[in-house]
């Protein structure tokens, strides 16, 4: 993707909400944060394998597109099969073998490289199809409309990271852009985290949760991130989280309780900030803090 | 003619690696002179995607005429017919094993992959 494409889209500031494991909450906190900005969002649904930030947003859609990416075309007239894209090709989608280039585009990430290092110019872009985009608006507070951006991957297909970059390319964006994330700790996750202003990490108190929260710590440190933690259901489980926090000098920035009202708003499709009016005013304050402090490093 | 075989270690006495593009490694055996070289392939054993294809890519670059392991997908199966590299499913338990049985010709030349793709 070029710079300049990511560096137009990119609002002034943008907030990743990843998690290692899943099912911790990061869709609840990101559409929850959202809510409780006070201000104009972009809310993009960054997990475009499962997206299901719009059951809880409810937007008015206005917009659906069918979403292409580029895989190599080779031009056999001009291929002189040297080998230079095979092994250029960090996924292996291209081999050359019996004096011509073979491309399985199933496994290409859409890194054009390839076009660029061929000293042919034998390779040109095809479009392949890879799933649909969906934007809309959710004007609940008119005050403070939350545009919303999901992704959709295709059936069958299964190179999420181009499609990742089109959530996150798409429409210029408001002054905060929320990014709901895969979880994980591979490309996609990689994919959706890279390049934002700051990361929260929401994790729960669990083996499992310490687990996947110390890959992600690694991930986004590597990526030279900021980032703090959320703790979700924090009064269950036991302590390992806050102490592997403490031992890193890691911040945790929130801690939500488990509450059966959540629950059961969580259920219906209803927002944490309905269920838990003090929450809200938590997510908020924690909102300003990390803002103001990231703007003013 | 030179055979490249998936193997769990390096020498004719370790087992045959039924696996392909996640093998351990290639013994590549000049069936002339009985001459047999390493290939490594501990990239593809822990590559993320595409492990056949690139096995495929480097036995062929390596000059192998032939391929004998124990599963072949269709990726890696279509890269190495491309290049004209024959390839031999055995189920022998050692190189040593699967060595005789194709230099005694017991081994049928196979026309398809013999197990799914990994992928999709």
């Amino acid at each position: 993707m070029p710079e300049t494409q990511k560096e137009h889209s990119c609002a002034p500031f943008t907030l990743a909400i990843a998690s290692g494991k899943g099912g911790t909450g990061k869709t609840t906190l990101a559409t929850a944060l959202a809510e409780a900005a006070g201000m104009a969002v972009t809310l993009r649904d960054c997990d475009v394998e499962e997206p299901n930030a719009h059951l809880f947003v409810q937007p008015q859609w206005s917009r659906h597109s069918e979403q292409n990416r580029p895989v190599p075309l080779i031009d056999t007239q001009l291929c002189s099969a040297c080998g230079k894209c095979a092994e250029l090709c960090q996924f292996n989608a291209i081999a050359v073998a019996g004096g011509r280039a073979m491309v399985f585009a199933e496994l290409c990430h859409s890194c054009q490289g390839c076009r660029r290092i061929c000293p042919e110019g034998a390779i040109s872009d095809k479009n392949m199809p890879m799933g649909s985009l969906d934007c809309g608006v959710q004007l609940k507070n008119p005050a403070a409309p939350i545009n919303f951006i999901s992704g959709k991957l295709a059936i069958g297909q299964v190179m999420a990271p181009p499609l990742i970059r089109a959530v996150k390319n798409v429409g210029a964006g408001e002054a905060l852009n929320i990014l709901d994330c895969p979880p994980g700790t591979s490309c996609p996750m990689i994919t959706a985290v890279r390049g934002s202003d700051f990361v929260i990490l929401v994790t729960e108190p669990t083996p499992f949760g310490l687990n996947d929260l110390e890959l992600a710590v690694e991930t986004v440190r590597q990526l030279e991130l900021p980032f703090g933690v959320v703790i979700n259901r924090s009064d269950t489980g036991n302590s390992e989280v806050r102490n592997y926090c403490r031992d890193n000098a890691i911040n945790i920035a929130l801690e939500i309780p488990w509450e059966r009202s959540i629950a059961e708003a969580y259920s219906r499709g209803d927002s944490l900030c309905n269920a838990s009016p003090v929450l809200k005013e938590k997510l908020h304050t924690m909102l300003q803090h990390i803002m103001q402090r990231e703007e003013s490093a | 003619m030179n055979v490249a075989f998936s193997a769990t270690g390096s020498d004719l006495n370790s087992d045959l690696d039924q696996r392909f593009g996640r093998a351990k490694q290639f013994i590549l055996v000049d069936s002339e002179t009985n001459a047999a070289t390493i290939l490594e392939n501990t990239q593809n054993m822990n590559a993320a995607q595409g492990a056949g294809i690139q096995a495929a890519q480097n036995v062929i670059n390596a000059g192998a005429d032939a391929v004998v392991t124990g599963n072949c997908g269709p990726k890696a199966f279509e890269v190495l017919q491309a290049a004209g590299v024959k390839i031999y499913h055995s189920r022998e338990s050692s190189v040593g094993e699967a060595l005789k049985a194709i230099l005694n010709g017991d081994l049928q030349e196979a026309d398809s992959a013999n197990v799914e793709s990994h992928w999709s």
